[in-house]
């Protein structure tokens, strides 16, 4: 019996974009298709996975989540390079977590020394995050961009208030950004034409429409993701054609569940295996939304989420 | 599908006489047309009428059930392809694969796990829904162990097996349980065609490739067998997808009869890494499996997947909202610090989460914003001290703590001025503005 597989025809095309510098440029974006559709378009670039280094030693963090690092967590240098060298990390996403003002509000031109000091010891593309407060951000990566001159590295989360003084200053150093929006496709695609206005040029930017952890919220970005990709791709909204970053480890970190232990809560199993899994899970669900580039934490929730790419970049085998 | 409100209605009895549970023959045709009645609540339609309109007002995945009672699964039923155009149906169900080659312990210890998992989550209870019985050595092992599931649990089941009198066997002891008998294929389409007509049971299709399936399913379709269940053979986390995608389409936008069933997948059968297992279990939650199969049900992978699967079929229209109410967190006495803050419930569990985590038992008292988020709620007029005030005074809270003390989220730090104005006995504490610096704050408070 024949039947014909209905096909979904694409006009759009996702912009690819070259993160980091010289020899070591990867290269995101560039699908024509939904993500893995490799029935009906092409998927030159598969999705990568920047795993996480933060400034200072994480306080909150489960021991579950720390131990693979627990050698090296004081110092983002040593951290950076294990993730490179120990885990075979493609990126790496600094988070700059202390330069929150409710936190040790660590000044900007400390958090830039560390990042500039970061940068200089990987050769992998680098990911800058600052913690989403507006004011304090616009300080800590304009210094980071000035700093860092010249290595393309991604910055963000630009948003709604400080994209222009941090945007021209990215364009300035030739640096990549994040254009932050709070799950709203709407809202992303008018800070991505504000961001074009202010001249900041289309192979610069990434969008970050807010992913929030499996069982928290997941739903909305999960959509939002599908729903941005769609307009890329079939109603050619020129605006919305960038690669998509989820930057969820932290999210999926905090939760309870990831930091109840086994004899707190014994229906749910393995508290290690759980909370990689709630990791490893919440990418899986963002991968399959159309999601490029994961910004993860723990080494075993990477490895099973690498696996699970590349079995879906497999065509039409068995 | 196709059919108006109006055009359904000339079919109907035009009695109104209410059985139906609306007042009117046309108001009961409205809702039949958007998809939110089942025809057979009116018990006066011909059969020939009945025919005519179910096929009509029928989704195109056709909504297929098994088991019976309150653990009766029900399948399919889906209309879109994305969950953001509107609501997924039926969220798939975790199926527990044994088989009789397991010895009685694993087998036992895993009916165990299988039984006592269940959580609560936003008043929803989400739990493992089936499971598959598997005869892969002689008929009596097989029979023998679907009797042992029959008596041990009420759920669901699937009863697998290629030798198709085996399975004829097992399936006509339990055919009141209404089991899924797997699987139809190029060798026996006829025979367990037959076997589930004449049993009511729906029956899984199994082919080699989309074709095969597609075959044996406009065959089975033909013999005039209603529910199926579709296995395409896929067995890589690939193919699967590819294959999933191509049947959900064929059945949406092709209408394409022989693929309008729910589906079933093995990630069980993919590989023997218990963690890969649930990844692939995870894509197909996502992507369109309604019949997921484990090797095994253990809490910190089922509990993500149930996770997932929530998230996947929640109504993409409504924002989710917890109860209005005060929530006691930990062991709570009369000084224990009361919060407040809104019912979206994301909020709710992040905060209650973060409170839980500090220690430091605390009344965290939930008002009704209709589910917006705290700045949400403020901007829109549903979380200002006026409203808050109010609610203060009628939740009960002022009889259960001696102090006067409320701590306000750090969003509206704006309105701590005006609420101390509307409640004149309480002091206002501003808390912080992210939930992560709770625990923090609350040892600190209670220091
Ligand atoms: S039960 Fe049937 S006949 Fe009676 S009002 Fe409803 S639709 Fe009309």
């Amino acid at each position: 019996m024949t039947f014909e597989i209905p096909k979904v025809s694409y006009s759009g095309k996702i912009k690819e974009i070259p993160l980091g510098r010289g020899e070591n440029i990867i290269t995101v974006g560039g699908e024509s298709c939904y993500p893995f559709h490799l029935f009906e378009g092409a998927i030159p670039h598969p999705p990568k996975i920047a795993m996480e280094v933060y400034d200072k030693e994480p306080e909150d963090w489960p021991d579950t989540a720390l131990e693979p690092f627990a050698d090296v967590a004081g110092d983002p240098v040593a951290w950076a390079r294990k993730c490179v060298d120990t885990y075979g990390a493609e990126m790496i996403a600094l988070q700059l977590a202390s330069t929150d003002p409710n936190a040790e509000d660590t000044p900007a031109d400390e958090a830039a020394a560390i990042t500039k000091k970061v940068s200089d010891a990987v050769d992998v593309p680098l990911i800058v995050f600052g913690t989403s407060n507006t004011d304090k951000d616009t300080e800590v990566l304009k210094a980071v961009c000035e700093t860092c001159e010249g290595k393309n590295l991604i910055i963000g989360p630009l948003g709604e208030g400080n994209y222009r003084a941090i945007g021209a200053t990215a364009i300035g150093y030739k640096h990549t950004v994040m254009a932050s929006t709070p799950i709203d496709i709407n809202l992303a695609k008018q800070l991505n034409i504000l961001l074009g206005n202010l001249n900041v040029p289309d192979d610069k930017i990434i969008i970050d429409p807010t992913t929030g952890a499996l069982g928290y919220g997941l739903e909305y970005c999960y959509s939002v993701i599908e729903r941005i990709r769609t307009a890329a791709l079939i109603q050619e909204d020129e605006r919305l054609q960038f690669p998509i970053i989820a930057n969820f480890a932290k999210e999926v970190w905090k939760t309870k569940e990831v930091k109840l232990s086994e004899p707190e809560a014994p229906l749910l199993g393995d508290q290690k295996k759980r909370g990689v899994l709630m990791e490893a899970m919440t990418a899986q669900c963002v991968l399959l939304a159309g999601a490029d580039i994961l910004v993860m934490r723990h080494p075993e929730a990477i490895n099973l989420v690498k696996e699970s790419i590349q079995d879906l970049m497999i065509k039409g085998e068995g | 599908m196709g059919l108006s409100g109006i055009e359904i209605f000339k079919k109907l009895p035009k009695t109104n006489c209410g059985k139906c549970g609306v007042p009117t023959c046309l108001a009961f045709a409205m809702k039949l047309a958007t998809g939110k009645a089942e025809l057979d609540a009116c018990p006066d339609l011909s059969e020939d009428v009945k025919e005519e309109l179910g096929e009509a007002s029928a989704p195109p995945v056709r909504t297929v059930v098994i088991g019976t009672g309150e653990r009766a699964v029900k399948l399919g039923g889906e209309t879109v392809l994305f969950r953001h155009e509107k609501r997924f149906e039926n969220p798939p169900a975790f199926t527990l694969f044994l088989s009789d080659k397991m010895d009685e312990s694993e087998i036992s210890a895993k009916l165990t796990k299988f039984k006592e998992t269940s959580y609560e989550r936003v008043g929803l209870v989400l739990r493992p829904a089936m499971v598959a019985v598997k005869g892969e050595k002689d008929a009596s092992g097989f029979m023998a162990l679907v009797e042992k599931v029959c008596n041990d649990t009420d759920a669901a089941l699937v009863l697998m097996n290629e030798d198709a009198d085996a399975l004829s066997q097992a399936a006509k002891t339990c055919s009141n349980r209404k089991p899924l008998i797997y699987a139809a294929t190029m060798e026996n389409v006829e025979t367990l065609g037959n076997l589930a007509m004449e049993l009511s049971c729906p029956l899984a299709v199994k082919g080699n490739s989309l074709e095969e399936l597609a075959e044996l399913s406009e065959k089975l379709i033909k013999m005039g067998v209603k529910d199926l269940i579709l296995d395409s053979g896929a067995r890589t986390a690939g193919k699967s997808l590819e294959d999933q995608i191509i049947i959900r389409r064929s059945a949406l936008m092709k209408k394409f009869k022989p693929f309008g069933f729910p589906t079933i997948v093995f990630p069980c059968e993919m590989t023997d890494d218990p963690m890969k297992e649930a990844m692939i279990a995870c894509q197909m939650v996502a992507k369109y499996g309604s019949i997921i199969v484990l090797s095994e049900i253990e809490g910190h992978s089922i509990f993500p997947l149930l996770l997932a699967s929530m998230n996947i079929f929640t109504d993409p229209q409504r924002p989710m909202a917890v109860e209005q109410k005060i929530y006691e967190i930990g062991a709570t006495d009369e000084n224990s610090p009361v919060l407040i803050t809104g019912n979206f419930s994301l909020t709710y569990f992040i905060v209650s989460g973060e409170v839980d985590a500090s220690r430091v038992p605390s009344y965290l008292l939930i008002k009704d914003t209709e589910g917006l988020s705290v700045l949400t709620a403020w901007a829109a007029g549903k979380f200002g001290a006026d409203t808050i005030a109010p609610f203060i005074k009628k939740c009960g809270i002022e009889e259960k703590v001696k102090h006067r003390k409320l701590v306000i989220p750090g969003y509206l730090a704006t309105i701590s001025g005006e609420l101390e104005e509307e409640l004149p006995d309480w002091e206002i504490l501003i808390g912080p503005r992210e939930a992560s610096h709770l625990p923090a704050y609350l040892k600190e408070l209670s220091a």
